[in-house]
């Protein structure tokens, strides 16, 4: 059986390794972009100069070949389901008999006069960053960021390395609350003013300039403020990168990204689809239909690997997680932490004096389970809060025994019994923190669970 | 850059050029009076071919031409001997005394004492114009460090033509020259003895081809080894500089007097001795340790476990390492160094030192029993409860050079599988080798037979002592810093590493652990891993990471940006510590962190 993939990236890889672990298939992997598999979160700092492009590729050249995973370069232009046949726009044909999709997504553009000059991009690919580059080299002397997500503040930071003057437009008047409870969003926000980088809330991008060759020279903001720059930054978001499907294979259905089922198969027979590009039908209670990011790209790479191989699986990710790095500041999410909490939410939040670093934890006000923990500066243990999440933990046990999610490196300051003073002044209680940080009481916590692994 | 750091640099290259520039700036002149050789039969006769070829008294304006003079001397002077001992030598010596064997022993000695140059009249002015003006350029290049915001600042490592390794055809050049030339000059080194550069000429070809052909990687061509298309021309000229430091060092220190003649003050003034080579090495190696060491902590200040570090090696090799030494010569005992350990310590059991020790009353022993102790106990001990930092990253002062002044070449470590398939016959290749040596060292110790089976223990000594105390340790070691990352001593060479490194493998407490599945590939804990370990590859997996070579400078969990790694110990899974995938997979249907 010939299984071809579409796409390079985490989630079509994934999926190659294992369906390689699970049989002897042959192996297709195409691409458009890189010739090999690299690691796009990491774009960054091939751009700071903390490491070389040859650095994002997580496995050695050779590691395809012995894993007899075939690697083509080009671009997928037309999916022919009927006759189960890929057709290049090079021109080639590739048959196959089933087809993963993991094409990932694409920045969104919104419609801004001057969105396709010159010098006007978002961040997202190779090319992306050999197009800062360029730019870079080419006397950038400002640079204009528009959206402040993630992958504008990445943005921000690799132009600030590199001491180029930086306006980062950020639509909401704080950065990325959305998505961070405020006191976390207001931490960010002061940080990105201390780091240098010109941070202006509640502004959005009006118009780009073009300066007569086609290139940007300047952003209009809503303010109706003229910001002369070379390089204008586009990253308010992404969307699934499926319009080759929509034009060239109308019977795979599509919302915002292509449906998938539970066993992330779309509505074509043999084509599946992971990664950033799907769109689950019927998401677990809790989780979004899109979930654009590097883990569930993974996970669905190794669901589908087990379909595809006869194994059927049904995608059910576990406790969301997820990480960032605003400037110098670590995050960390473990469960549900919202922006906006709703009425049963309470939480406890602790912030260190000098302001990044704090933790925060979640738990529902009438049944006391604990349901969440944001962490910036500080790391915590994924699969201690995993479990404490899964099994409902009430809160005030999590509290006693919070030491042991703590995974700072040795010798730095814990600061666990600060949260727990902070609940006891909140309900009046007295609690204590019965164990700090340690990997023997994690263990034994964690194999609990499983009773005795050998 | 900051004008301060500006004006820092301008010192330090100042310093750094005049350091360089006193070496033409001695002039000899060689007197009755200044000649200091205990040996009567050998002064009588050197001063008497001195001034048969008209060197006594005759003012040098360079070393070259004093140098070659001088040689020429001490070669008539042993010829002369020689001829003498035919007819008889005086009462009371022994004929391998009495004839010359070796000239160049007295020459860096002579070319000291002869040193009457501007240097040597004033030392003090001249240690202060280099050394002191190259601590001060670089600590005021180093504090506005302390400035801006706490935080991973790898900004620009590999813009920098210092610190961006070179193209790999390059490195292989730089490799293929040290080893012919290491051998090459071997055969000279051990008279014209074929014997030890062949032998290790065969196991070079012999690990080449274990790795090439047996291990089949000769097709996998590792694409991260070395830079692909750049080379950092600033960091090959350092290393040509160091890797000249190390050979002048090693094996022609006559043609440093100027350096040793500047540190001469604070020899005396430490142990009353004159310096010598190795004092001056000592004392660079620990102001170089101190300096870097306080950048070590501006870089990493947010990180507690790295600052600790940091004063610990500081520590270690200040106090440890250069003034105690120095002290108990002082105060008439043995030069001992009490955190060297063997095999590391290669010559702990050399005839030399074991009758040093042993006939220096309590004290002495005392510093045999710890040395063993420490080889037999401490090892297995310490790393059992806290894997191989404990020495590697804490105390040693290779280490602790590797973590100071290395640290900017850190990144540049091969992390390809085919380097780690090199580093495993390699380092065990010399843990082999040092215990055989010493084997044979001590067979001879306590027999006074010289001869085992075909091999002499006296010139595998000597071999070895130049082979890897010297071209591999010193020369590949620090001069290859700035083309092959900081330790490639500690990874490929270190006998003591191998030993410890066997330990924390198979029994100890430490692993790094890996966050669940937070991991996202991003490479930058594989990029300054200095043992080149591709840790990316464990932790996108979700495996705990158990690797002899890990050093436990932890790095990689300083530079990780998510929060993965965590340098750790417990006793209740050391033998099972490699099992745990954290990772997310499936298992029953179900996605799961724990197994
Ligand atoms: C700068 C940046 C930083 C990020 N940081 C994080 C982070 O810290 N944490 C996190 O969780 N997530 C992060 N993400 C998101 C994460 O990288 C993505 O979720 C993930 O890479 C998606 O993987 P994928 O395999 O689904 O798709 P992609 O990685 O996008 O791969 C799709 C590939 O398919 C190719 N392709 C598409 N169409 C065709 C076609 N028709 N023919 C041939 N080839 C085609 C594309 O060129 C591309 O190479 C980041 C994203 C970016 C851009
Ligand atoms: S694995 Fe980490 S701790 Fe070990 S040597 Fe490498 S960087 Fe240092
Ligand atoms: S462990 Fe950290 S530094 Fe290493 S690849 Fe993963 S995220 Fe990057």
């Amino acid at each position: 059986m010939h299984i071809a993939i579409i796409g390079n990236g985490i989630s079509g890889i994934t999926a190659a390794r294992f369906i390689r672990k699970l049989s002897d298939h042959k192996i297709t992997v195409i691409s458009a972009e890189t010739d090999y598999f690299f690691s796009r979160t990491a774009i960054m700092y091939a751009y700071m100069g903390h490491m070389r492009k040859e650095d994002l590729k997580p496995y050695e050249d050779w590691f395809w070949k012995k894993n007899r995973i075939d690697l083509k370069r080009g671009f997928v232009a037309k999916i022919d389901s009927q006759n189960k046949n890929l057709i290049f726009k090079e021109g080639a044909n590739m048959s196959y008999d089933k087809l993963i999709i993991a094409c990932g997504s694409t920045p969104n553009k919104f419609g801004w006069p001057g969105q396709d000059l010159d010098r006007v991009q978002g961040m997202y690919s190779m090319q992306d960053l050999d197009g800062m580059e360029a730019a870079s080299a080419d006397g950038l002397k400002h640079a204009v960021i528009v959206g402040g997500g993630l992958i504008g503040i990445e943005m921000a930071e690799m132009f600030h390395s590199r001491h180029i003057p930086t306006t980062f437009l950020v639509r909401e008047d704080l950065y990325w609350n959305a998505v961070l409870p405020e006191a976390e969003s207001k931490m960010v926000s002061r940080h990105i003013v201390e780091s240098g980088i010109n941070l202006q809330l509640k502004t959005e991008l009006k118009e780009i300039i073009d300066d007569g060759t086609g290139k940007a020279c300047a952003a209009i903001t809503n303010k109706g403020e003229r910001i002369d720059c070379q390089f204008v930054g586009l990253t308010a978001g992404v969307h699934p990168n499926i319009g080759f499907i929509k034009e060239s294979a109308p019977e795979i259905e599509v919302g915002r990204g292509i449906l998938v089922d539970e066993k992330l198969e779309t509505s074509v027979k043999d084509i599946y689809a992971i990664g950033d590009c799907a769109q689950l039908r019927n998401p677990k209670e809790g989780r979004r239909p899109i979930e654009a990011v590097w883990y569930t790209g993974k996970m669905m790479g190794e669901t589908v690997a087990y379909t595809v191989c006869g194994k059927v699986k049904e995608y059910s990710p576990s406790i969301w997680f997820n990480s960032a790095k605003f400037v110098d500041i670590e995050y960390q999410v473990y469960g549900t932490v919202l922006a906006k909490a709703p009425e049963n939410h309470a939480s406890i939040y602790w912030e260190h004096p000098e302001g990044r670093k704090s933790i925060r934890i979640v738990y529902d006000k009438n049944t006391k389970e604990v349901l969440g923990f944001n962490l910036m500066g500080i790391r915590y243990r994924h699969e201690v809060c995993e479990k404490w999440l899964k099994e409902k933990t009430s809160v005030e046990t999590v509290l006693q025994n919070l030491g042991i999610a703590n995974f700072d490196p040795e010798f730095y300051k814990e600061y666990e019994t600060e949260v727990i003073k902070i609940y006891n002044q909140q309900t009046g209680k007295n609690l204590q923190l019965k164990q700090k940080r340690s990997l023997t009481a994690a263990l034994k916590f964690l194999r609990k669970a499983v009773g005795s692994r050998q | 850059m900051h004008i301060i750091q500006k004006i820092g640099l301008g010192i330090f290259i100042t310093a750094l050029a005049l350091f360089t520039l006193s070496l033409g700036m001695g002039k000899y002149q060689l007197s009755e009076a200044a000649l200091a050789i205990s040996k009567e039969y050998h002064k009588k006769e050197i001063i008497e071919k001195a001034k048969a070829n008209g060197l006594l008294d005759k003012r040098y304006e360079s070393n070259f031409a004093f140098i070659a003079d001088l040689k020429k001397t001490l070669t008539d002077a042993q010829q002369s001997l020689e001829e003498k001992a035919k007819n008889g030598i005086p009462e009371g010596v022994y004929e391998w005394d009495y004839r010359m064997g070796n000239t160049k022993s007295y020459l860096f000695g002579i070319v000291k004492s002869a040193s009457v140059g501007p240097i040597a009249q004033n030392p003090i002015r001249w240690f202060m114009l280099t050394f002191g003006l190259g601590i001060l350029g670089g600590l005021l290049y180093i504090f506005p460090k302390f400035v801006p915001l706490p935080g991973i600042k790898n900004n620009g490592i590999y813009h920098n033509s210092l610190t961006r390794g070179l193209q790999v055809n390059i490195r292989q050049l730089f490799l293929g020259l040290t080893i012919v030339g290491t051998i090459v000059y071997g055969i000279f080194y051990m008279n014209h003895n074929l014997l030890w550069p062949a032998i290790t000429t065969a196991m070079i070809g012999l690990i080449t081809w274990l790795v090439f052909f047996k291990q089949r990687s000769k097709e996998n061509n590792p694409q991260r080894s070395a830079s692909p298309d750049v080379t950092g021309w600033l960091g090959v000229m350092t290393g040509v500089y160091l890797i000249g430091f190390y050979i002048l060092l090693y094996w022609m220190p006559e043609y440093i007097t100027s350096w040793v003649v500047m540190v001469n003050p604070l020899s005396l003034s430490l142990s009353g001795n004159g310096a010598s080579q190795w004092f001056l090495y000592g004392t660079l190696y620990t102001i170089i340790v101190l300096v870097m060491g306080i950048r070590m902590m501006s870089k990493y200040r947010h990180n507690v476990y790295q600052v600790v570090r940091t004063c610990s090696v500081m520590f270690f090799q200040t106090a440890i390492a250069f003034l105690l030494p120095e002290i108990l010569v002082r105060l008439n005992q043995p030069y001992y160094d009490f955190k060297n350990i063997w095999p590391l310590n290669y010559s702990f059991f050399f005839d030399y030192n074991l009758d040093t020790l042993t006939n220096s009353g309590g004290l002495g022993l005392f510093m045999l029993v710890w040395g063993l102790a420490l080889m037999i106990i401490g090892v297995p001990l310490f790393t059992y409860f806290f894997g191989k930092r404990w020495y590697c990253s804490w105390v040693c002062g290779c280490g602790g050079l590797a973590e100071t002044m290395g640290d900017p070449f850190r990144q540049l470590s091969d992390k390809s599988l085919r380097a780690w398939k090199y580093e495993r016959y390699i380092i065990h290749g010399v843990l082999l080798f040092a215990v055989v040596m010493t084997l044979m060292v001590l067979y001879t110790y306590f027999t006074g037979n010289y001869q085992v089976l075909i091999f002499n223990s006296d010139s595998v000594r000597t071999w070895y002592g130049f082979l890897i105390g010297s071209a591999f340790a010193g020369v590949v070691g620090t001069g290859f810093y700035p083309l092959m990352g900081n330790r490639t001593w500690c990874r490929f060479g270190c006998p003591l590493a191998g030993y410890i490194g066997l330990v924390q493998k198979y029994k100890s407490r430490f692993r790094i652990t890996t966050n669940g599945n937070q991991c996202i590939s991003c490479g930058n804990c594989s990029t300054y891993c200095e043992m080149g370990i591709d840790v990316r590859a464990y932790a996108q997996k979700g495996q705990d990471i158990v690797r002899s070579s890990c050093v436990g400078c932890g790095i990689c969990s300083a530079v990780c940006p998510r929060g993965v790694l965590r340098l750790e110990n417990s006793s209740i899974d050391v033998d099972t510590r490699t099992d745990a995938l954290r990772a997310l997979h499936i298992k029953d249907g179900e996605w799961t962190l724990t197994q």
